[in-house]
């Protein structure tokens, strides 16, 4: 099986295309962040889903490829056991410690 | 182009959305059963469904030209009340005949629980004893890998089980490569926030290669766009792919997959669709 395929743009063209759409993202990341800071009432600084939002940041700024991969790794829950019976139907974007 | 949404829950849509989907190209959707947004508590709730699925939808999609086909099954959202399960999997061999089931699906894990593990393999026992096609919803978010992983394992260790009859929906990047390297097809479900951009799909593509995957919309009635796989093929366009290599993608490939079902009537093309 094909590991790494080429996409068909130089990064030359990347560039011009993709640059200033990447661009309102890392910014709108910035933001939220430094809104997070504003908040008025810091009660969540220990909150998992910030934990691993600032772990993904972490590894977004790596050199190495397979960046994605790596992120949703560190946002996926990766023990192997079944959940007793379900806590609920939706997901939260982030594995609590107790799942990791 | 022509192409296939393998994915579009319709029933949530309106009739607005058939007509924009038809002026872009698409011939057929596939759509599998849902969850309404919250538990239905009777097989009678499922019944109704059923027949909304195989009757009505059909021939609100063929006024726009478009062929509209079905899964059916308990949604994995579902799937935690056993007793719900029994009574609604009873009731689904009544509705397989029906001129347009291609199988069962979307079954599947949401949380990754014990009951809704038994679930899912009781509707993989329906689909083997009336031989069906397989649809498969994987879990969103921090529940996907450890979900597609649980399906997979419990898959591969079934001997009657044959991976090119089953197609594994909504994988991403820590999940594609798992379900491909045991002869599954693959669906990428182009779903704003909580499935993948068309952006990262086409990376997914280019690095896997596209045989045995999909792309679809999974539009439904979250935040989700009915012509998502059209948007997809500008994205592809613009990245600088050849018209033959999208027609394999959103038209030949569902094809491919969905004419194992002898009542699927299109079949893939060697050339590209008229370009419209």
């Amino acid at each position: 099986m094909q590991i790494e395929g080429s996409c068909p743009r130089s990064q030359r063209e990347l560039i011009e295309l993709e640059f200033i759409e990447h661009r309102t993202k890392i910014l709108d990341i910035a933001a939220f962040l430094d809104r997070f800071d504003r908040s008025v009432e810091h009660n969540a600084n220990d909150d998992f889903r910030i934990k691993a939002f600032r772990e993904a940041l972490k590894a977004l700024n790596s050199d190495e490829f397979g960046r994605v991969e790596c992120i949703q790794m560190l946002l996926s829950d990766v023990s192997s056991e079944l959940r007793a019976e379900r806590d609920g139907q939706s997901a939260y974007g982030a594995a609590k410690e107790s799942e990791q | 182009m022509n192409y296939i949404d393998l994915h579009a829950h319709m029933v949530s849509r309106t009739t607005d959305d058939y007509h924009a989907m038809a002026l872009t190209g698409c011939v057929a959707v596939t759509e599998p059963a849902f969850w309404a947004g919250y538990d239905r508590v009777s097989a009678s709730a499922f019944a109704d469904y059923f027949k909304h699925l195989t009757e009505f939808e059909p021939q609100r999609a063929a006024k726009y030209g478009i062929q509209h086909y079905t899964w059916l099954c308990l949604n994995p959202k579902e799937g935690e009340d056993r007793e719900l399960a029994r009574e609604v999997l009873a009731i689904i061999p009544q509705f397989l005949d029906q001129p347009t089931v291609l199988g069962i699906g979307e079954i599947g894990l949401n949380r990754v629980t014990r009951n809704e593990l038994a679930t899912f393999i009781d509707h993989v026992e329906l689909a083997l004893e009336h031989n069906q096609l397989i649809h498969i919803h994987t879990p969103h978010l921090e529940d996907k890998y450890k979900g597609t992983k649980a399906i997979v394992e419990t898959l591969a260790s079934n001997s009657r089980i044959d991976p090119s009859r089953v197609m594994v929906d909504h994988v991403e990047e820590h999940t594609i490569r798992m379900v491909l390297e045991h002869g599954f097809w693959a669906g990428l479900t182009l779903y704003p926030m909580t499935k993948v951009s068309p952006g990262r799909a086409i990376d997914m593509l280019e690095i896997y290669g596209t045989e045995r995957l999909c792309v679809a919309s999974a539009c439904d009635w979250g935040p989700s766009q009915p012509l998502a796989i059209p948007n997809c093929m500008f994205e592809m366009r613009r990245r600088g792919h050849s018209n033959q290599w999208i027609h394999e993608v959103v038209y030949n490939n569902p094809c491919r997959f969905l004419s194992q079902c002898p009542k699927f009537k299109f079949a893939s093309l060697e050339q590209p669709a008229l370009v419209r």
